[in-house]
């Protein structure tokens, strides 16, 4: 073969390169999992309970695994250490000035209980908890909240779908109860005859700064 | 062409003032009496060598920037590992967010990850669950880059009651906007197959808080992402290396970092951070829930309490403005709490779901400014005050809080964050 129809065939051989089809095909890429992988991995529990594992556990097994696992953090009684999440009482105070947001006053659904303990709990031991020891937790949270009696023992059978703010939720209605947000033409000028300050930041003084230590500043919001 | 400089300053001072202060800044157009030695005399570095080309095989901003970083707010969260730093947003410009200044927020810290040792997987109503290395991510075809803005959903949510922290840093910081390279979720979710049943998409991370929330399969197919990049290099250990979940417009906390799994499913999950968290509170004592989208929101960076005014005569009113709807397709600025407007100059990129960077040259005479940015995306959407949002929402929301920012700008060039009626 000459030097030029080498390069030709070379040319040839580059411009073939199957380039991959359309991207609804499939590739082949990634392998088949496994049912023990997908089990290792999804712990997921649903509010109508599907994904919850086998087990039970009771209040007061519950009481006294809070107690070694739980209480430095959120109290003896779910009351909250510190700035540690409160996880029982706040009854009837989501319309008040400050709602107290516990399981009890504002979670809409056990499954949640179950499923955030056992994937995330304890802060810093995460997937730490047998199922059984995770049943007797939230078996001892919903006790807190005066949902279940001491002597009640929780299990895949009798796991109850609703707390008390199930119904407290809806989905987002941001397009119709806040439709006067769209505008077509905002006001340009003389849009309001006075302005006045009604709030400063810098009385409050809660902002970080070099110049001085203010960890103890009480802000009257904070994130979770 | 641009205005002539009189015909702006005239413009301006249409606007109204907010009352003439006192001229406490000093004139910038000072003729020099002495020669300056900056000038006439020989400095250092124009004398001696400086550092060899690989003095810094990664390289770091100079050493007269180092006020530009990430802060934290110590008394907002109990824990450092869950909790939340803020973007320098007063100290950039442009719109893309420098990597290692991009505001981070874990809930049970920083995770490690060998890339080597990450696993994906899909699993559920799926004809096939499956296990991706990122060997295997990074060979699937279709690859994009996309800019798009990630906001916190409680990004001013310190603000909700008053005016609470002083800087935008603080009071705006929980964004960064960056270029992402990936691959689209859709990809995936078609190479496993998803049952006609699948309706919602569970995405869960690879960190100690095992992080999960619930996605309709509709925005799954649309625009998310599976990326393994940003601003061109590997995704930092902070965001989610080496894998993360875009989903561009939505709230941040959807954006799962250390990707480890997807699951499809026929109704939502009801996982804590879509129950007790990123649940919006109302007056009413009920609260929204699947609040995903973030609204059009707009903040001035320059001046504002971190970045105030140095000098009187020409300055540069600028800012960043976003839309979790669209496109951003106009700023209006305001220094005067919100009598007078006047559109400001949208200038470089600007893209659905990203940030936009605005500019408002004006003349500065020493009075005092009540400054405030008004966004408006291609939905229509206008920004709202904070005062609209409030009797719409009450102040138990939290989350969301996407009202319209005042600074205050005294004579001295000093700014303050406060609330205007």
């Amino acid at each position: 073969m000459s030097k030029s129809a080498k390069a030709a065939a070379l040319f040839a051989v580059a411009l073939a390169i199957p380039f991959a089809a359309a991207a609804a095909e499939k590739t082949g890429l990634g392998r088949p999992a496994l049912p023990e992988e997908v089990k290792a991995w999804d712990i997921d529990v649903r509010p109508d309970g599907l994904g919850l594992p086998d087990g039970k556990g009771s209040v007061s097994e519950g009481e006294a695994l809070f107690q070694t696992k739980c209480s430095a953090c959120h109290g003896e009684f779910g009351e909250g250490a510190g700035r540690w999440p409160v996880l029982a009482g706040g009854k009837d105070s989501l319309k008040s000035d400050r709602p107290e947001k516990t399981v009890g006053s504002f979670w809409p659904n056990t499954s949640t209980v179950f499923d955030y303990v056992h994937r995330a709990m304890p802060f810093g031991d995460a997937l730490s908890l047998k199922p059984d020891e995770v049943y007797a937790l939230t078996a001892y949270i919903m006790n807190l909240n005066d949902l279940v009696p001491s002597d009640f023992v929780l299990s895949k059978d009798n796991f109850p779908k609703a707390l008390p703010n199930e119904k407290g939720f809806y989905d987002d209605d941001r397009e119709t109860t806040e439709k006067s947000f769209w505008k077509k033409d905002p006001c340009m000028t003389n849009c309001k005859e006075k302005v006045e300050i009604t709030g400063h930041a810098a009385i409050l003084d809660v902002t970080p700064d070099d110049q001085k230590d203010n960890k103890d500043e009480k802000p009257s919001a904070g994130v979770e | 062409m641009s205005e002539p400089a009189t015909l702006s300053r005239r413009r301006l001072l249409n606007l109204g003032l907010a009352g003439a202060g006192a001229a406490a800044v000093a004139p910038t157009l000072a003729a020099a009496q002495t020669p300056d030695p900056l000038i006439v005399e020989r400095q250092e570095w124009t004398q001696y060598l400086g550092e060899g080309v690989n003095a810094k095989p990664y390289g770091v901003p100079s050493k007269f920037e180092k006020e530009v970083v990430r802060r934290e707010v110590e008394w907002l969260t109990a824990s450092r590992q869950s909790s939340v730093s803020f973007t320098p947003l007063h100290a950039l410009d442009g719109v893309i967010t420098p990597n290692g200044l991009c505001f981070v927020r874990h809930h049970g810290g920083e995770a490690e990850i060998d890339p080597a040792k990450h696993r994906f997987m899909i699993n559920g109503m799926v004809d096939k669950p499956l296990v991706f290395t990122m060997e295997d991510i990074k060979r699937m075809p279709g690859r994009v880059n996309r800019v798009y803005f990630l906001e916190c959903a409680a990004n001013s949510g310190m603000e909700w009651r008053g005016a609470q922290l002083n800087g935008c840093q603080f009071t705006h910081g929980m964004i960064h906007n960056v270029v992402y390279t990936g691959v689209p979720l859709k990809a995936f979710l078609n190479e496993a197959g998803v049952s006609p049943k699948g309706k919602w998409v569970l995405a869960e991370g690879a960190d100690a808080s095992v992080m999960t929330r619930s996605i309709p399969l509709e925005k799954a197919m649309d625009d998310c992402l599976v990326a393994w990049a940003m601003n061109g290099e590997a995704l930092r250990p902070e965001q989610g290396y080496p894998l993360r979940l875009v989903v561009p417009g939505w709230e941040g906390n959807m954006w799962i970092k250390w990707l480890r799994r997807v699951e499809i499913g026929d109704q939502p999950w009801a996982q804590r951070e879509e129950t007790s968290k990123y649940t919006d509170l109302l007056a009413d004592g009920r609260s929204r829930q699947h609040t995903f989208l973030m609204d059009a929101k707009s903040v001035v960076t320059n001046p504002s309490p971190q970045a105030p005014l140095k000098s009187k005569g020409p300055n540069v009113i600028s800012g960043v403005a976003w839309s979790g709807r669209g496109a951003i397709t106009r700023v209006d600025v305001s220094i005067d709490g919100g009598k007078n407007w006047r559109s400001a100059r949208i200038e470089g990129p600007t893209f659905p779901r990203a940030m936009a960077r605005f500019y408002a040259d004006f003349d500065w005479n020493g009075q005092e400014l009540l400054l405030q940015s008004r966004a408006m995306d291609d939905s229509g959407y206008v920004q709202p005050t904070k005062d609209e949002l409030r009797k719409v929402r009450g102040t138990n929301s939290i989350y969301h809080n996407n009202g319209i920012q005042t600074w205050l700008v005294r004579p001295d060039g000093s700014a303050e964050n406060v609330e205007v009626s």
